[in-house]
């Protein structure tokens, strides 16, 4: 009896998880030159005066910050009011992102679901169909989304045809556009994690709480969803955080009216219109706003854990 | 079978095909009323399937399982009144023991506080008491086994099926889990139906044993029975070890039967059921048999090695027509072994041994 009472080493403290610093240093390298680096520059950047043909000039200056915040007035000078222009722009960005995660999520869990649990010979022959699209370029996959749902395109055409509908449903340059376009383009992202997270899952769980006398609904809330929820949460962040930057989908599919963060941060860079510190600022805010998600999303899971 | 009352679990022709292989076929078992009853065999022959197929993970193709009176082949394995402890455990991850322990309470609809103290009471039982808020991956092979029992325990089961539930632990420990296991089934009267390949673990725990081989049932009775009147040949070599003496069996009657030993003596001694006159095997176990003077004794060899076995020790000796007859000696100053290449003589009681058919 007394050799069973010592618990286990716990699990989050390996031996072997510390490899040496020889070891690490290309890791930090690389994270050092292509990630601490550029936004770096950014940062400077956000703070620096704006040159009329894009560029900078080397002089400090809040002006891209106070521009994304506040309105001057047409000749700034002015008593500053709140500028909500940019504020909408990034409101629509967030709940466009999430409305799109959450398209992810409602076909990519399933999909994930039916993958995990064939035979592990069909499993990677269905990985490979999910994957087969993104062998594409994103700019193509986007142009073709339109050709697929404009007003007499093939979607349109083949409800009509089947009677379901008369009229063909509007949906290019509509907010429904944008979310569907940025669903296509990010879906695998939510399916792989669920698909490792599913794969993982012992389904000797579910025999347990069957077993114990549990229906099939609340085995899957209490049994399966928390055990994969790591990675039910790992794909909605890899969704929902390119898409809150993404442009090519709201350019193509969403037309003017629904402008984006990432389309709004491209046109300063791109031309003579630019105003490169202002998109860095924005870019700024941007990365702010995503890891204060993640922050508080990382806060919350320690908690759990206790 | 006389007393309805008394059964269980009624297993009633209970065949299970996967495509043309049948993995069960045409069981019938019946396991009583609060009794420690073990599925024995050697890998791959069924255990496992037919303990699904009683806690219902497992479709049957044919027959009836019948729990306490009522037929429970077409239920989901949420509504059969029988818990599982899971080979591997199975325990929820996400869940410290108390919610673990405590699901089962849960979905029967018991409400917190009186689950809170059926949780406390088993935990007790199985001396977890102070591991209540530990997580499953903060356990120990043997608690984490434990918790396994106590979830499956909680709501008090009619029946309580054991997967292997030792495999994983070692020795020492596992000797004392079997003790425990059993004060448990005796202090809570829940009938138990353990599966496993060990031999010896099925012998000190078990009411009653049913030896099974290729899905099929090779005989069923209590640990003395099993091992002392084997029904076949599998059964005697499966449990313990035994010697099989190729013999010719001249004349059977009243459940005895009479042969001759490789070298020409004679016996009468217990046969199994379906023992005919012709070739057969004699059964006699290693302890069984003593080592006597060249000339003397049954039957006639020599000694060819000697296995240290610590407190015993086992002495291979060749008959004359080639056969190997173990023979098991305590290994105490006072016992003389025979050194190898020694000429002896074998003796053994003619009711120590039995004829056995294939
Ligand atoms: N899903 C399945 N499909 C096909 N055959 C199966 C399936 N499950 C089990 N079998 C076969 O049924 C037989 C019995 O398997 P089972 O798991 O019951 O054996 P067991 O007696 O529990 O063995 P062990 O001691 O190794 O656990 C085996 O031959 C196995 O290969
Ligand atoms: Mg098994």
């Amino acid at each position: 009896m007394a050799a069973d009472l010592q618990p286990k080493a716990s699990s989050s403290t390996s031996t072997y998880a510390g490899l040496g610093i020889p070891l690490i240093l290309p890791a930090w390298a690389i994270i050092g030159f292509f990630l601490v680096l550029p936004v770096m520059m950014m940062l400077i950047y956000s703070f620096l005066t704006k040159e009329f043909r894009g560029g900078v000039i080397w002089e400090f200056s809040l002006a891209a910050y106070d521009q994304f915040f506040f309105d001057r007035g047409l000749f700034g000078d002015e008593l500053p009011k709140i500028e909500w222009t940019y504020i909408t722009i990034f409101w629509r960005s967030i709940w466009q992102a999430a409305a799109a995660t959450l398209l992810c999520l409602v076909i990519g869990f399933p999909t994930a679901w039916f993958i995990a649990t064939r035979t592990a010979r069909n499993r990677s022959i269905w990985l490979f169909l999910v994957t087969i699209p993104y062998w594409v370029n994103l700019l193509i996959r986007t142009i073709s989304m339109k050709f697929l749902i404009r007003d007499n395109g093939p979607m349109n055409e083949l409800l009509m045809a089947s009677g379901l509908i008369s009229e063909p449903i509007h949906i290019i340059n509509t907010n429904l556009a944008v979310q569907l376009g940025l669903f296509y383009s990010y879906l695998p992202f939510m399916v792989l994690p669920i698909y490792a997270a599913v794969e993982r899952y012992n389904f000797a769980l579910s025999e347990a709480a069957a077993d114990l006398y549990a229906s099939r609904t609340i085995t899957l809330t209490q049994i399966i969803l928390p055990t994969i929820k790591p990675g039910i949460i790992a794909g909605c962040i890899l969704v929902f955080v390119p898409s809150l930057g993404a442009f090519l989908a709201p350019d193509l599919l969403g037309g003017a009216k629904n402008f984006m963060i990432g389309s709004l941060i491209e046109e300063q860079f791109k031309g003579a219109a630019g105003n490169w510190p202002f998109g860095a600022a924005a870019s700024m805010i941007l990365l702010s706003l995503v890891l204060l998600v993640l922050t508080l999303y990382a806060r919350q899971q320690t908690r759990e854990q206790g | 079978m006389a007393d309805q009352n008394n059964i269980a679990v009624d297993i009633r022709n209970v065949t299970k095909m996967y495509g043309a292989f049948s993995a069960l076929e045409k069981v019938n078992l019946d396991i009583r009323d609060n009794e420690f009853f073990t599925l024995l065999g050697p890998s791959g022959c069924g255990k496992t399937t037919l303990l699904r197929t009683i806690a219902g993970f497992e479709d049957i193709t044919q027959g009836e399982i019948v729990l306490y009176g009522q037929n429970i082949a077409n239920l989901l394995p949420n509504e059969r009144p029988v818990n599982t402890v899971f080979q591997q455990y199975a325990l929820f991850p996400h869940m410290n023991v108390t919610q673990n322990v405590m699901f089962g309470l849960l979905r029967l609809g018991q409400d917190k506080t009186s689950a809170k103290f059926r949780v406390a009471e088993v935990l007790e039982l199985v001396q977890l008491t102070k591991f209540a808020d530990r997580m499953p991956n903060q356990l120990s092979g043997g608690q984490q086994q434990r918790v396994a029992l106590a979830r499956a325990l909680a709501p008090s089961p009619k029946v309580l099926l054991l997967d292997e539930p030792l495999s994983a632990l070692d020795l020492k420990l596992r000797q004392a889990v079997r003790l425990e296991l059993q004060q448990i089934q005796h202090q809570t009267g829940i009938t138990f139906v353990f599966v496993t390949h060990d031999q010896e673990e099925a012998l000190t725990m078990s009411d009653r044993i049913a030896v099974i081989k290729g899905g099929q049932v090779q005989q069923v009775g209590s640990a003395q029975e099993v091992y002392e009147a084997p029904k076949n040949k599998f059964v005697a070599d499966f449990i313990g070890e035994t010697n099989l003496l190729d013999v010719r069996v001249t004349d059977l009657h009243d459940g005895k039967g009479s042969c001759i030993l490789p070298g020409g003596v004679q016996i009468t001694c217990p046969a199994a059921d379906g023992a005919h006159p012709g070739p057969g095997h004699l059964s006699v176990r290693p302890e069984r048999i003593a080592i006597t003077s060249p000339n003397e004794g049954l039957v006639q060899g020599k000694v060819k090695r000697h296995i240290y076995l610590g407190t015993d020790m086992h002495v291979e000796v060749t008959l004359m027509d080639s056969e190997t007859v173990t023979v098991r000696m305590q290994n105490s100053s006072q016992i003389q072994i025979p050194e190898a290449g020694q000429t002896i003589g074998l003796e053994f009681e003619a009711d120590a041994a039995r004829l056995l058919v294939d």
